[in-house]
């Protein structure tokens, strides 16, 4: 059976010229970028080449790229790192209620701490509102943590809004782009952000590889510690290989943008007018602008998401109903509550992220799956 | 698959048969979620540990099929757990393991299986089941292996959820279902048997219940009370009807000469009134929302021998029909020990299983 591919948002596939670039490196180039010798420095080049790569795509300067694990990484250094440097015991951090929750997870630990947290509500759209945050900032406040692009919905926020406002209070604005880079244009100077993460295998590259952008002057306190590497702001040997793809598809992404969000606006908004058009209790979760061109989330009344998940796997349809990381959890996506959806419709939604593999013809197929399993669904449920 | 060899072996025959499975456990409760009852082995070998889950998905991928975990935990906790701990609360005894066959494996995951267009569940459970021609009926047997059966907890089981289920393992006797996993080079193996209730860590139900309702922010009410004899002298005191059931002989804290049993709780007054053998035979009781299963019902009285609790050699007697359909009145040819509120009374023929309802 042929399996078809419609969840880039949880990971994507590393692209062919990024793996030769991985291969190629993991073989040849194996030194440690911190030794002199002739070994070390073609490393080094490798890891400097790959930064200048980056910071390309975010329009950033290279020594404001701090290489990580990836976007959790990346999420918990920006925070950690910006709280722990403020100095003053007296904190306050501002996030929102849709965060993933590799920013959500290190705002709890630092409230169980003695930080103050305030999380943001968005509207039935999924956006923040920026008055809500001039509203919620005081004279304490330190760090805003604001998403680009959200997972399940793919809604962007207003952060050149949201940075106008940090930027006249003086706080610093850290902001996810773990699921804008690679889909939407980024420039940290237009966004006005002091702070970016970014993940590598949500944009072609390998996983385990991510950086942090770090504007030059933001005060970051470190969060591990070991040697001097990354500017004394992230020790450990470099993964030379995966950054080395990082670059490669960060330059990848630079060169395909335009066209190819064109071309994914074009399939996601094929898949959304027929189900729209064909399938009756069907509806999108999230306003329909403003979002990245890949994703899209649908709820479909009176079934049940999971088990319809795991219908269409069997059909050779990879989906999801939430982030992957909060699957099987017993509680309904927490976006989606925080956008006003009861619990059954959360359940009853699925997302679909499109990327580069995804086809017309697969996107037709789909939709003849998707008719076919909610129809089945609906006839049999009984715990509705 | 729970991840215990009994499953595992049924998803390894089917396979091995020729038939096109699905491989699902469900996840029916978090067990870090009363951390205080966890202990430092991590919980292996009870209901959905992540060890459990860990050990299905291997043996999943050893017979090469699909494997998914799905989600009752809210269901679960609504239709199990709850009713668990209200039942010993009131009183009575309860038996989650038959609410859980019949509103979770029979029929949320009936329900799943539908909606991945399978036709079938297969479970790992000890019992038979056959379609009898003449009357038109599925019927329920008891397993090969006598000392794994399983039918007592199954006497909920419907027509509909029968003529759906395979119960691959009713000929085979455990040690054949062990060299059948060894034979086949599963995992599990050599897993050793889960005991006790799925949900509760070294059957101790009386620690789970206090670790639930406080994680509810319920306040246990009044738990204390009397210890008294049938003729009402007070003997003692206790803390909490819900640690003691009836026959019970060991916990009462009461030395006397003679062996005392626990013949009856009231909650209300949260009174425990004890006895000797004697006072805990009973010769009938009445057995409520009553399930037939291979026969119709009753409209004359009808021999059986019916099993009050699941270690119990079924007794001779005799179910006569009430003026309520779904209550039965079972009468024994001999008193029995014990007769338990909570429990579920079930009627066998030999190795039919009748049908069965529950203790009042």
């Amino acid at each position: 059976m042929q399996h078809f591919y419609f969840d880039h948002n949880a990971t994507t596939p590393v692209a062919p010229e990024v793996l030769e670039t991985a291969v190629s490196c993991l073989g040849q180039v194996y030194g440690n970028a911190s030794s002199i010798h002739h070994f070390g420095q073609a490393a080094k080049q490798r890891l400097e080449a790959a930064r200048r790569q980056v910071s390309a795509l975010i329009h950033s300067s290279p020594a404001e790229i701090v290489f990580t694990s990836g976007g959790t990484e990346a999420d918990n250094l920006a925070i950690f790192g910006a709280i722990r440097a403020a100095g003053s015991p007296r904190v306050h951090l501002i996030t929102s209620a849709i965060e993933h929750s590799a920013v959500l997870a290190p705002s709890a630990q630092l409230e169980r701490e003695g930080v103050a947290v305030t999380r943001l509500p968005v509207s039935a759209g999924g956006t923040v509102n920026p008055e809500d945050l001039r509203r919620a900032l005081r004279p304490e406040t330190v760090l805003v943590s604001i998403m680009h692009a959200n997972n399940e919905l793919g809604t962007v926020q207003p952060i050149a809004e949201i940075s106008r406002i940090t930027r006249e209070a003086g706080v610093l604005l850290h902001v996810d782009g773990v699921q804008a880079l690679g889909k939407i244009a980024v420039d940290v100077d237009a966004l006005g952000v002091d702070l970016y993460s970014i993940s590598g295998h949500k944009f072609y590259a390998p996983k385990g590889v991510g950086a942090l952008f770090v504007r030059k002057g933001t005060k970051l306190a470190p969060t591990t510690f070991g040697g001097h590497h990354e500017r004394d702001r992230r020790p450990g040997t470099e993964n030379v290989p995966g950054i080395a793809a990082l670059g490669a598809a960060a330059e990848l992404a630079g060169r395909t943008l335009s066209a190819e969000s064109e071309r994914l606006a074009s399939l996601r908004d094929r898949l959304e007018s027929w189900v729209l058009d064909r399938i009756s209790g069907a509806g999108i979760n999230g306003a329909r602008w403003n979002r990245t061109p890949n994703t899209s989330n649908i709820y479909f009344d009176g079934i049940d998401g999971e088990a319809m998940v795991i219908a269409l796997d069997l059909r050779g349809f990879a989906v999801s109903t939430g982030s992957a990381c909060s699957s099987g959890a017993i509680t309904p996506s927490h976006v989606l509550i925080a956008l006003g959806l009861s619990a059954d419709r959360a359940r009853s939604s699925l997302r679909f992220s499109l990327g580069r593999s995804n086809t017309a013809e697969q996107v037709d197929a789909l939709c003849d799956a998707l008719a076919a399993s909610v129809t089945h669904l609906r006839r049999i449920s009984v715990h509705a | 698959m729970s991840g215990g060899v009994d499953s595992s072996t049924v998803a390894a025959l089917l396979v091995r048969q020729g038939h096109t499975i699905v491989g699902m456990t469900m996840q029916l409760w978090n067990q870090r979620r009363l951390p205080e009852l966890v202990p430092e082995t991590g919980g292996h070998g009870r209901c959905c540990s992540l060890d459990d889950v860990y050990d299905a998905r291997r043996v999943a991928e050893q017979v090469g099929i699909p494997y998914y975990v799905v989600n009752f935990e809210r269901q679960f906790e609504e239709q199990v757990v709850r009713p668990f701990v209200e039942e010993y609360l009131a009183g009575r005894t309860p038996i989650p393991c038959t609410l859980c066959n019949n509103y979770i494996k029979f029929d949320r995951f009936l329900e799943m299986a539908d909606a991945v267009g399978a036709h079938q569940i297969a479970t790992g459970h000890y019992a038979r089941v056959r379609y009898d021609e003449a009357s038109g009926r599925y019927q329920l047997l008891r397993a090969r292996d006598d000392s794994k059966d399983q039918t007592y907890f199954l006497f909920g089981l419907t027509q509909k959820q029968l003529s759906r289920t395979l119960f691959p393992l009713g000929e085979m006797i455990k040690p054949e279902v062990r060299e059948l996993a060894r034979e086949m080079d599963l995992a599990v193996a050599a897993k050793g048997d889960s005991q006790e209730i799925c949900f509760v860590p070294n059957g101790d139900y009386a620690a789970f219940m206090n670790a639930y309702l406080k994680d509810k922010g319920i306040e246990p009410q009044a738990t204390h009370g009397a210890i008294v004899t049938t003729d009402g002298r007070t003997l003692g005191e206790h803390q909490g009807v819900h640690h003691f059931t009836v026959g019970q002989r060991r916990g009462l804290g009461i030395a006397t000469g003679e062996p005392l049993y626990v013949i009856s709780t009231d909650p209300e007054t949260q009174r425990v009134v004890v006895g000797g053998n004697d006072d805990l035979l009973c010769g009938r009781f009445l057995a409520k929302q009553v399930n037939w299963i291979s026969i119709e019902g009753v409209s004359t009285p009808v021999r059986a021998q019916v099993k009050i609790r699941n270690k119990h050699a079924a007794a001779p007697a005799t179910l006569h029909v009430t003026g309520d359909p779904t209550w039965v009145e079972v009468v024994f040819d001999q008193p029995q020990r014990a007769v338990t509120p909570g429990q579920g009374a079930v009627f066998y023929d030999g190795d039919l299983v009748l049908g069965g309802g529950w203790i009042g």
